[in-house]
């Protein structure tokens, strides 16, 4: 279980707090989405949880040590021109992972990822969706508690996307607990909790079903604890010309 | 209004686009979809000139992309992921270097440049960083970049991934006010909901065009219920039909 005690993040010589008396707790075994506009603090708060960024004032109560968090940041650092297993292999050295075991967990990892076609080929040459599925392989090269993805299916595709889900799916069955974050509304939806965090507060805490309570659907509960959206005409397109749309212009 | 006729391109013994054929008309969403590594990216980059093919050819307004680089260019606008800009230019950098770019100059461009900032409301912004902008002003920054030449087609390489669904729905409002004043659309994307707005639908994967057809359309061939399903029913079926 993690439990956020009125955490709150100021960064030296910002006027706002990037992040504000934020409380809550995600239960041990669970998923939680965590959604919010662009510099909403999604990955001030992420980096508060996995020990990177001390709060200003607050706790985090983790339950886990920090070597026992997996994190996947935004942009994951692998190793381009190395291979696939290469990448691997080098996470597997930095873990201390060795002998039986890390064959054991290469067997797993590459069953799990359905990466084995591509063991040689450069991690630059991979796809988006790919790229992100090693990511996630090098990260769980040994089991963590708490596994925290940062925006993993940014770019990705609807396919690679339900594979990626499925993939952190078989996770919590093993009672790890999972933070994600995310720009999908979808993938919040599937979540056991969600967080909504805007302007470094948080708007929301509780279930999808507690979420779009008496909405119509998640995003228009979204939009409308976040203030409503900008509808009407547009005024770009009041100031651009009528472009004839017959024949050669 | 976008012609493309056997587009391929290979790299060494790689064919990343495979003899794609596509036609689209003046003022419509074109939305083009795939895989990563589809070859949906190499597909787009030669329809705007960014990339030569091996063969075949792409045509806007009926002005080839080889021959009349720099006038087909000045057709189109183009916007890259998550509104991209040059984070280390100021605002008014940023229109000048755009405006410099699509060739506007004069009274022309000193007018496009002020016009941008008065609807979009800028001015508080043009000695910012675009980088530190927040993400609805860079939007609305990377919007103005792209469109101040008054381009007929306007191409969208996945310009909401990651962004949060009110940013995405603001951006999609001026859209369909764009194409309503005739300007012609053509976007990638990997948000299902946005593919649903588009007219008609091209699903490239392994490099070959699969499927083509408007949304509807594209849900009844595959007899599903969502457009993700949709997609998946059509690669799904591709791979049965072409084993590797």
């Amino acid at each position: 279980m993690i439990v956020l005690d009125d955490v709150s993040k100021q960064f030296a010589g910002a006027k706002e707090q990037a992040l504000s008396h934020i409380s809550g707790t995600i239960n041990k075994g669970t998923i939680a989405g965590l959604v919010g506009p662009d510099g909403a603090g999604k990955t001030t708060l992420i980096r508060l949880i996995t020990e990177l960024l001390l709060p200003t004032s607050g706790t985090i109560t983790l339950q886990c040590r920090r070597e026992e968090i997996g994190y996947m940041p935004q942009k994951f650092g692998l190793y381009e021109d190395l291979t696939v297993q290469q990448n691997l292999n080098l996470y597997a050295d930095l873990q201390g992972i060795v002998g039986e075991e890390r064959e054991r967990r290469f067997t797993t990892l590459f069953e799990f990822t359905n990466l084995s076609p591509f063991k040689d080929r450069l991690a630059g040459k991979l796809s988006g969706g790919m790229k992100q599925k090693l990511g996630l392989a090098c990260v769980l090269i040994k089991t963590p508690k708490l596994l925290v993805l940062d925006e993993p299916s940014v770019g990705v595709d609807p396919l690679s996307r339900r594979e990626l889900w499925k993939m952190v799916q078989q996770l919590l069955a093993d009672d790890i607990t999972v933070i994600w974050s995310t720009a999908y509304l979808d993938e919040a939806a599937r979540c056991d909790a969600v967080l909504l965090l805007n302007d470094g507060k948080l708007l929301f805490t509780g279930t999808p079903e507690q979420f779009v309570k008496g909405k119509s659907s998640f995003e228009e509960a979204y939009i409308d604890i976040l203030g409503g959206s900008h509808e009407g005409p547009s005024v770009l397109a009041d100031a651009m010309v009528q472009l004839p749309t017959e024949g050669k212009r | 209004m976008i012609q493309v006729e056997g587009l391929t391109k290979r790299f060494g013994s790689f064919t990343a686009v495979d003899n794609i054929n596509l036609q689209i008309r003046a003022g419509e969403i074109f939305g083009l979809l795939g895989p990563n590594g589809a070859g949906k990216s190499t597909t787009f980059k030669m329809m705007c000139g960014l990339l030569s093919p091996t063969s075949g050819k792409a045509y806007v307004n009926g002005l080839d992309l080889a021959e009349a680089p720099g006038e087909a260019r000045g057709h189109i606008g183009y916007m890259a992921q998550k509104f991209s800009l040059y984070d280390n230019l100021d605002v008014r950098q940023n229109l000048d270097f755009f405006a410099g770019i699509y060739n506007l100059s004069g009274k022309t461009r000193a007018d496009a440049i002020d016009q941008m900032v008065d609807i979009f409301a800028l001015s508080p912004y043009l000695k910012e960083n675009a980088g530190i902008l927040p993400l609805g002003f860079k939007q609305r920054l990377a919007l103005s970049c792209a469109l101040m030449h008054r381009p007929y087609i306007h191409f969208l390489d996945e310009p909401t991934s990651g962004v949060d669904p009110i940013t995405r729905q603001e951006f999609w409002n001026h859209i369909r006010g764009l194409v309503t004043k005739g300007v012609t659309i053509m976007i990638t994307t990997h948000f299902m909901d946005e593919a649903e707005y588009c007219d008609r639908i091209a699903l490239i994967y392994r490099g070959k065009l699969i499927a083509e057809a408007a949304p509807a359309v594209l849900k009844q061939q595959a007899n599903a219920p969502t457009l993700e399903e949709a997609f998946i029913h059509h690669i799904e079926e591709y791979d049965a039909k072409n084993p590797l």
